[in-house]
């Protein structure tokens, strides 16, 4: 029984950290082009937006993610009512919160890469007569693999670790919305160190096979010379 | 023919300016931009292949207007079709040689096409590597082949020798005229080397900050003093230093740094950094071959 809630747990934190993994690396890899191409005044505003989930606790943000999304205001119940969807207490709910928390994890890597790309590249291509966006697939997204993997994984990991704002939004129901981390927080608050340091020592080992295998891949091919 | 008349303000180091020119080039010739570096040429090549705009001005090709301020047409850089050789030669990393040889290639084009350019620029061997396993001649080459490739009526070189070492610049000064021969293209090049200029163009545009400040053949241009039994270099002051009666110059000419005396009536008002020119009356120098 209690393997089943662990496997269970597990289950739903990778799949939570997948899906907004996949979610993130289209709607990032978009930010991070939006502002690596921007000039106008609005870039500003957008960037500190990106950026607020660094300097922000978790808390603040599942706080007001909460409240907008609640059946008591009016979004919450906009929601609810004209399309049968609820964002609070839901594996959607986390999803959505997650996707926000660990925007500037996929965003400031790729805009990173983009940028560190010479700008002659873009420009060759462009006097080739190529398009935008056949420079944008054919040029600068196959340059900047190690931005994107580095994105990819640090997004992963960071979603896996995620605290404060899924248990804000997603309540910590069991099988639901109750992902490993909390179940740590659970297990000790119930004294049951045994199960939470199986959770605990799941995650620290995963992570640090994540870290290691980006540092290791990223080594290989910063030494190919790649760039 | 080209025919450019524009004005363009640059912020450069020194302040701002407004590059101000007025140019025509005849189809088929080799022409250079030569002056210092921060002097406008390479804005110019920008301008012409559409990568910059000008302030106002008019750009006509062969009577079709590339530019014109006043009606407010711009042919986007994409529709201009020239070839550029960058300064750092950006060739696609993640292409092999071939690769950034068919990206650049026409649709409708053969691409046997390609296979017959690496050919001419000597890269048939290198079509499977990718640009990092490259050397810089290598990759110059390949430049060349990747902005030739897709027929343009006019070719732009931004200094794209500046980088080698001078064995591999005398090699692919060749490649350059043998390819300027085969294709017959307008070729502008961006150069502040005299004697590549002298090796490869027929006609110079020496622009001095922003403006034209003599244009004709390098004869013309580079053998202006007549004085022909006089040689004649500019130089940057390095030190001064006083040996008794005279007085002993450091001076770095070229690549060289050379020694050389003056008089105490010949160094007044120069300080160490200036610019110098040095005329030496030389009837019978030695020369040697190497």
């Amino acid at each position: 029984m209690m393997n089943e809630i662990f496997i269970s747990t597990m289950l739903l934190t990778f799949k939570l950290a997948f899906v907004t993994t996949v979610i993130l690396l289209i709607l990032g890899t978009c930010i991070a082009y939006y502002l690596f191409v921007a000039k106008s005044h609005v870039k500003p505003l957008i960037e500190t937006i990106v950026s607020m989930p660094l300097v922000l606790p978790p808390t603040v943000l599942g706080f007001y993610l909460l409240v907008a999304f609640s059946q008591e205001n009016f979004l919450g119940r906009f929601l609810q009512e004209y399309f049968g969807f609820r964002l609070t207490f839901t594996f959607a709910g986390l999803v959505f919160g997650s996707v926000i928390f660990s925007l500037p994890f996929m965003v400031h890597p790729i805009q990173n890469g983009l940028a560190a790309l010479p700008k002659s590249l873009s420009e060759a291509a462009t006097i080739l007569g190529k398009s935008k966006v056949n420079i944008f697939f054919k040029i600068l997204l196959p340059n900047i693999k190690p931005s994107l993997l580095t994105g990819v994984v640090i997004t992963f990991a960071h979603t896996i670790g995620e605290f404060g704002v899924v248990l804000m939004i997603g309540g910590n129901i069991p099988q639901k919305t109750r992902v490993a981390s909390l179940a740590v927080y659970d297990q000790v608050e119930s004294l049951n160190y045994h199960e939470a340091n199986k959770y605990a020592l799941t995650l620290f080992v995963i992570s640090f096979c994540v870290l290691l295998l980006v540092y290791i891949v990223n080594k290989k091919y910063f030494a190919k010379g790649f760039r | 023919m080209i025919h450019i008349d524009i004005v363009k303000p640059l912020n450069l180091a020194s302040g701002l300016m407004d590059l101000e020119v007025d140019i025509k080039i005849n189809d088929g010739a080799f022409v250079a931009f030569y002056g210092q570096s921060g002097a406008g040429k390479t804005t110019l090549l920008r301008i012409l292949s559409g990568l910059e705009t000008p302030k106002e001005g008019k750009i006509e090709v062969d009577g079709e207007v590339w530019f014109d301020s006043s009606t407010k047409i711009n042919k986007p850089a994409q529709k201009r079709g020239v070839g550029f050789v960058f300064q750092d030669f950006a060739l696609f990393p993640n292409m092999t040689v071939k690769e950034n040889l068919l990206y650049a290639l026409k649709k409708g084009d053969t691409k046997t096409y390609v296979d017959e350019v690496m050919e001419v620029v000597g890269l048939s061997e290198l079509h499977a590597r990718y640009p990092y396993q490259l050397s810089g001649g290598q990759k110059q080459r390949v430049a060349l082949a990747r902005a030739v490739v897709c027929k343009p009526k006019i070719l732009l070189l931004d200094e794209p020798l500046s980088a080698l070492d001078a064995q591999m610049r005398s090699k692919l000064q060749d490649k350059l005229l043998e390819v300027h021969k085969l294709f017959g293209m307008t070729t502008v090049l961006v150069s502040h080397d005299v004697g590549e200029i002298f090796k490869l163009c027929g006609d110079v545009v020496w622009i001095e900050n922003g403006h034209i400040k003599s244009k004709g053949t390098p004869k013309q241009i580079f053998f202006k003093h007549k004085t022909s039994a006089a040689f004649e270099f500019i130089g940057e002051l390095l030190e001064i230093t006083k040996n008794e009666m005279i007085y002993i110059l450091v001076l770095h000419v070229g690549h060289e740094v050379i020694k050389t005396i003056a008089t105490k009536d010949e160094i007044v008002g120069l300080n160490i950094g200036d610019r110098v020119r040095v005329i030496t009356k030389s009837f019978h120098p030695i020369i040697e071959k190497l």
